[in-house]
């Protein structure tokens, strides 16, 4: 048995490497919603991006092509998303599901049909070294928080990163800004002269090039061992997009989402181990009902939905045109 | 014209099915003594003489897809189509349904309908919340067998049910994962499991299991993280994960769907048992053995009752030689795996001789009689009997020393207590 710290430790660690997904989830979806469409396809596009990043990497042993190709193909997902929906104006709703149930379907059918050719991720030493702890120089050996957050693999803070990133090109920069305009008011952002089309596609294309990153990193946390019997992506899709009203569309806020959802994500794998571990503290969360562990992110964010509504608008990051399409003959 | 057609065509598809038939050099030899009326079965429309296959027809109910490479219902299809062929029937004309959820009676019923209609004479279904849709369809087509994978209902005449000890199995495995801690020098056994206290299969699972392990490693702790889920990869890698984490675990045992423990057990260098079927081909170097079901051995032996039949249906559940068909190591209906070459030194012996035991039916797994070995330098295993109670982790005690082993109906309804040695978390 370990002491209670590092039980602890492992528990916080644990939220963060495993949940990470969750934010490139997010903040593509956050990105794709700015233009002012609702894309539902989350989870296959993710998936998408899982199956053929994860084969390109492991084929090529290279990390960096493996980002790449998990990048491109789920941006196909977000061309294929963008062709339907802005060019011919098809239901937003039904296209995102669409966009999932083929992307799950793609990742079986490709993995299913790799058959004995499956590559395993320990035939690619560059990848598995990719994904290796990097620890952080001094920050690292700070007491728990060095090992929860400075001692964490590559695309742990690339996530982060792309999350900052998202944030200053929504908030600061002219595109960005222009972004925001398409999916408040496409109307009058046409009318100053934006390209609606190219901008809804641009970012589309974009977000779901994030979502695809997140796939490529849960597939290398599952260490590319694909059995078919339920996708790598495990529904990690579905709660980006809840992540998204809980984020409120601001990116940043979406790396305290994850973490919040990762905590009870991660507590129902650590809960027998913590209430062990801290007897007269957290004994009580062996009497917890496990499936509360997984019930509970979702009512915190029905409880925030309640919240944001009671404020109406006010404060609201939710674009006014989120999931209508636009018909430049019906301004 | 469209009589003629139809005459045509059946009389087309019979002909291709006598000449699959003949080319099948095993075409039903041992079946086909039992089976003389079955030229004369009013379910079959064409019969030519030297079609000797049995003429039954088989449905089953399956929970996931027919498609499945490994799994649950891949391990019941497996097990119905290898008892066809073996018994000279082609596994082509099973009639299935399948995506069938658990606990559905409409979508149940409605599935044993289809096949009912399509001619089937036995239908399986393989999953426990199949139980009432079964009970019911089977009063209402009293002419068709109904048989029920791992509930309790049944009647007199053409509905069963079946399940096995696997239990007996998992004591085995835990076995192998002992004599591995002994190894070792590490008494922390961790296991992966779909539910604990909820299921009497799941706890008796884990019960047997720490029990094995404790027979050969009286130390031995089995910490059980429980991912409420019967197969969710992501979550099976994760407690597995958690296990070696937290109590630096030697041996990862599961109850649940995917190999995933076994890979993250191989991953961090460390061992384990997997079930269902033998993971030694997905992790060959963490992989030591796995407590598995052999489906066919019962899947046979009911379609040969159904045969036995001879179209009557009400005399199925007599020619089982009752309602519930509960078979264990003796019948070779569960088993462990091969061992793989990870396992500890004088595993084998200790598990083939703790095999015959069971099998000679003078000892069973939750008894009041612990088993302990004195293993010779040639490797000889000598079983020692002792008297000792029967202990759940909460200090109750379950058998008396001495005492006959719990009733079966504990062991598949009523267990809902850890033995001491079993720690959640």
């Amino acid at each position: 048995m370990n002491d209670p710290i590092s039980v602890l430790t492992l528990f916080l660690f644990n939220i963060v490497l495993v949940n990470i997904p969750l934010l490139y989830g997010t903040v593509g979806e956050i990105v794709v919603e700015k233009s002012g469409s609702l894309d539902l396809g989350v989870e296959g596009t993710m998936a998408v991006g899982a199956m053929f990043g994860y084969l390109a990497g492991c084929m090529t042993n290279s990390l960096l092509l493996g980002l790449l190709v998990a990048f491109l193909t789920a941006g196909l997902c977000g061309l294929l998303f963008s062709v339907l929906t802005v060019t011919f104006q098809a239901n937003q709703n039904v296209t995102g599901l669409t966009i999932t149930t083929f992307g799950l379907g793609l990742y079986f059918f490709t993995g299913k049909g790799m058959g004995a050719d499956w590559p395993a991720m320990t035939s690619a030493p560059a990848l598995v070294q990719g994904f290796a702890a990097l620890e952080i120089p001094l920050l690292s050996r700070i007491p728990v928080l060095g090992k929860v957050f400075f001692s964490q693999n590559g695309l742990v803070y690339l996530g982060i990163a792309v999350a900052a990133l998202v944030w200053w090109y929504l908030s600061y920069t002219k595109t960005g800004l222009r972004l925001r305009a398409v999916g408040e008011n496409p109307g009058a952002a046409d009318s100053v002269g934006v390209n609606i089309l190219l901008y809804k596609y641009l970012h589309i294309i974009t977000g779901s090039g994030i979502m695809g990153l997140g796939g490529f990193y849960m597939a290398l946390n599952m260490s590319g061992s694909f059995e078919g019997s339920n996708c790598w992506i495990n529904g990690y899709g579905w709660i980006a997009i809840a992540l998204v009203i809980f984020a409120n569309w601001n990116p940043l806020l979406a790396v305290l989402g994850t973490l919040v959802f990762g905590f009870f994500n991660t507590l129902q794998i650590y809960s027998g181990a913590l209430a062990g571990a801290f007897p007269g503290a957290l004994g009580w969360l062996n009497a917890v009902p496990p499936h509360l562990f997984k019930a509970l992110p979702f009512l915190i964010t029905a409880i925030v939905l309640i919240a944001s509504s009671v404020r109406k608008r006010e404060g609201s990051g939710q674009p006014a045109a989120l999931g209508l399409n636009y018909f430049r003959e019906e301004r | 014209m469209k009589k003629i057609l139809a005459l045509a065509l059946a009389a087309a598809m019979s002909l291709s099915l006598a000449a699959c038939g003949s080319g099948d050099k095993s075409n039903g030899k041992d079946s086909s003594a039992s089976n003389p009326g079955s030229a004369s079965n009013p379910g079959s429309s064409v019969s030519t003489p030297e079609d000797n296959k049995p003429s039954l027809k088989v449905g089953a109910i399956y929970i996931n897809s027919q498609n499945d490479t490994s799994g649950y219902t891949f391990q019941h299809h497996n097990g119905i189509t290898t008892a066809m062929k073996a018994l000279g029937m082609d596994p082509a004309e099973l009639i299935i349904v399948d995506g069938v959820p658990d606990g559905d009676d409409t979508a149940v019923a409605t599935a044993i309908d289809t096949v009912v209609n399509q001619g089937a004479d036995i239908v399986f279904g393989i999953s426990f919340g199949y139980l009432n849709a079964m009970e019911q369809k089977a009063a209402d087509y009293p002419d068709v067998i109904f048989s029920h994978g791992t509930g309790y209902k049944s009647n007199d005449t053409n509905f069963n049910n079946y399940f096995g000890r696997i239990y007996q199995a998992r004591y085995l495995a835990g076995i192998a994962a002992g004599m591995k801690t002994l190894e070792l020098e590490n008494n922390n056994i961790g296991y992966v499991a779909a539910y604990n206290l909820d299921y009497a299969e799941t706890c008796s699972g884990i019960n047997a299991f720490a029990l094995g392990a404790q027979s050969v490693n009286p130390d031995a702790v089995v910490h059980v993280n429980v991912i409420n889920a019967w197969g969710d990869e992501t979550l099976e890698r994760q407690a597995a994960q958690a296990l070696i984490d937290t109590y630096g675990c030697c041996v990862i045992s599961q109850h649940c769907d995917s190999a995933q423990p076994q890979l993250v057990a191989q991953e961090n260098g460390v061992f384990g048992c997997g079930y269902n079927s033998d993971m030694t081909e997905q992790a060959p170097n963490g992989h030591l053995t796995a407590a598995v079901w052999h489906w066919n051995v019962y899947y046979q032996t009911a379609l040969e009752a159904a045969i036995a039949c001879n179209g009557d249906a009400t005399k199925f559940v007599e020619n089982m030689n009752g309602p519930a068909y509960y078979a264990g190591l003796k019948e070779n209906f569960v088993d462990v795996s091969p061992l793989s070459s990870n396992c500890a030194p004088n595993t084998q012996a200790v598990i083939d001789a703790v095999r015959e035991l069971i099998v000679s039916g003078e000892w069973d797994v939750f008894s009041g009689v612990k088993l302990s070995y004195n293993i010779s330098e040639d490797g000889k295993v000598e079983i020692v009997r002792t008297d000792a109670d029967l202990v759940d982790n909460q200090g109750n005690v379950i058998v008396a020393a001495g005492g006959p082993s719990v009733e079966d109906s504990v062991i598949t309804g009523g267990m809902d207590y850890n033995v001491a040695g079993v720690e959640e978390g």
